[in-house]
């Protein structure tokens, strides 16, 4: 076994999502077989070999820094499944004690 | 007078006759949504079609071109796109039920060049998930049929898009290819789809998958639409830093320049076990349709074809796993409530990704995670500069290499949907060109026995997409098969 079911329900937790059982164990097994085909890459040797994050031209270019119209608060709040006062809102993240 | 049926007509004489006045965009438009309405019920291309924004986008070109204006190389054309193209003031879904009820702010940059260019956006294509997948079955709402035969699937994960294409659903459409998504079903559903160059297209407003292999391109009936449609999405964005700081080249008249000289590499690996026979046998007949039309063939080794797929699906889930990361039910699409913030991302997020999402998302976290990203993450890029590297050596002495694009024809609906790998396998031939970042094309080469479309692939040098159209145009002059169309029932 490449991955475990405890493996599994950590990454899970890592990426906010709330696995069901019957799912978790589905994606274990999947997981698994893709993780067993991905290992051939281990025989390939690239000992010295630089690594390749991107592709293109060039490094990020620099652009001049001057002020031009974005979206307006209304528009980017427009699609909030909740909002108010000019912000996003959430619900509680912090429990206030005593 | 005959009656012409507009919808039959390739997008480049289509707007021939609507800048000649001899049919106004309006007709133009209300041909096709006849049609869509006639056919897509059995077909599923469409998501969305946006009956009043074509009219009115027609009759406003119909306005400017009787006032003699040149509304561009696209007037009147009616362009559907693929629905991870953001469209102000229209739903996009990007194929997920997490972005339920989005109606974007902003047009993509590609959709912006397009209206600029004189296109009527017909609507919204159906696509798998955040583009993860290869049949257009991973979409939340509905499986896309190919209009060949419609048990099977129009490939993926622009399958929407193909398959309006090859139903005449539109005169064109626009795609993605992280790994093939715009290749392989223009392969399987007989129609030509290209991915330019990394860079050459604005990823602005497309909404992101794996941003350092995400590319929008075009889906055409002939090479030569292709081109021109090409030729409108590119050119620099200062929106999207990777978006290239080059002139947009022409390349309409590439289709037929012809290939003289051109030298092409036939790599021996692409002609391996797992190939379909008749596939071989129609890009075999490819590779004989430039030899006589003056190129030179040759057989060429491209090295570490073997790993491209664990490479891929690697660099590809981690990118993903980052840029997916953003759906957390605060700022747009579907949100489940719960008592914490904590548990309203997870609850929100399991709800709103469908299995392919997660199990992408899992995989990408995993090869990044602790302990694991030098065996995985950092390996798979260090592969990336090989697979690179390979190409780079091929192309230095070719100008194109030239390979089959999807190792079957179209496959069942179901037929691989319980087994995940065998789905990813099926990108083989694919993938490595988005790992290198070039330029490839798929153009209908030839059909199997039982009359579903084959493809044979062009991959180019960076920057180059003109050779890669040249010998593109050269193969479809050579299959004369653009004029082949699908029996569909209810066709008018």
């Amino acid at each position: 076994m490449k991955i475990s079911r405890d493996d599994v329900n950590r990454i899970a937790k890592l990426a906010r999502l709330s696995l069901g059982d019957a799912e978790a164990d589905a994606m274990t097994k999947q997981l698994d077989a893709i993780l067993e085909y991905v290992v051939q890459l281990q025989t390939l040797d690239t000992n010295g070999v630089e690594p390749t994050a991107q592709v293109g031209d060039r490094a990020t270019p620099m652009r001049e820094d001057v002020p031009a119209p974005s979206l307006t608060q209304e528009e980017a709040l427009c699609n909030a499944p909740k909002s108010a006062g000019g912000g996003f809102v959430v619900p509680k993240t912090v429990d206030v004690g005593n | 007078m005959a009656v012409v049926d507009l919808t039959a007509l390739s997008l480049t004489d289509l707007v021939a006759k609507v800048k000649a006045k001899e049919v106004s965009a309006a007709e133009v438009a209300a041909a096709y949504l006849a049609r869509v309405r006639a056919l897509d019920a059995s077909i599923g291309a469409y998501l969305l079609v946006d009956g009043e924004g074509a009219t009115a986008a027609a009759k406003a070109i119909d306005a400017r071109i009787a006032k003699g204006e040149d509304c561009g190389p696209l007037a009147g054309a009616p362009i559907a796109l693929k629905d991870i193209f953001t469209t102000a003031g229209v739903k996009t879904t990007c194929g997920s039920k997490i972005l339920a009820g989005y109606v974007p702010p902003y047009d993509a940059t590609v959709v912006k060049k397009l209206r600029a260019a004189g296109a009527v956006i017909l609507g919204k294509t159906n696509m798998d998930e955040f583009a993860m997948g290869s049949s257009t079955e991973n979409s939340a709402f509905m499986p896309t049929k190919n209009p060949w035969d419609l048990t099977r699937t129009p490939g993926g994960s622009s399958g929407g898009s193909a398959a309006a294409v090859a139903a005449d659903l539109c005169a064109a459409a626009t795609g993605t290819d992280t790994g093939g998504s715009i290749r392989q079903p223009a392969s399987v559903s007989g129609v030509v789809g290209m991915k330019p160059t990394y860079g050459r297209v604005s990823r602005y407003g497309m909404i992101a998958f794996a941003s350092s292999l995400d590319q929008g391109g075009p889906l055409a009936k002939t090479v030569r639409d292709a081109a021109r449609l090409l030729e409108s999405m590119s050119g620099h964005d200062p929106l999207d830093s990777t978006s290239a700081d080059r002139p947009v080249p022409k390349l309409e008249d590439a289709a037929t320049k012809g290939v003289k000289g051109l030298k092409v590499g036939v790599p021996k690996e692409y002609f391996g076990k797992g190939l379909d026979p008749e596939v071989e046998s129609v890009v075999r007949g490819a590779i004989d349709s430039l030899r006589s039309a003056g190129a030179t063939i040759s057989e060429v080794s491209l090295k570490h074809t073997e790993y491209a797929v664990a490479t891929y699906y690697i660099v590809a889930t981690a990118e993903a796993s980052s840029n997916l990361a953003r759906y957390d039910g605060v700022r747009y699409g579907a949100r489940v409530e719960a008592g914490n913030l904590t548990e309203m991302y997870a609850k929100t997020r399991d709800a709103g990704f469908g299995a392919e999402v997660k199990r992408r998302i899992l995989l990408g976290t995993y090869v990044l995670s602790a302990g694991y990203y030098d065996a995985y993450y950092r390996k798979a890029m260090q592969a990336r500069t090989l697979i690179r590297r390979a190409y780079e050596s091929v192309l230095a002495d070719h100008d194109v290499i030239l390979g089959p694009v999807s190792p079957t024809p179209a496959f069942r609906l179901g037929e691989k949907t319980a087994d995940p790998l065998a789905m990813y396998l099926s990108d083989i031939y694919t993938i490595a060109v988005n790992l290198a970042g070039l330029p490839g094309i798929s153009v209908p080469a030839g059909f199997s026995t039982s009359g579903l479309p084959i493809g044979a692939q062009i991959v180019g040098r960076a920057w180059d997409e003109e050779t890669v159209l040249r010998a593109a145009g050269a193969i479809e002059a050579a299959a004369g098969i653009a004029s082949r169309k699908p029996v569909l029932n209810g066709a008018a």
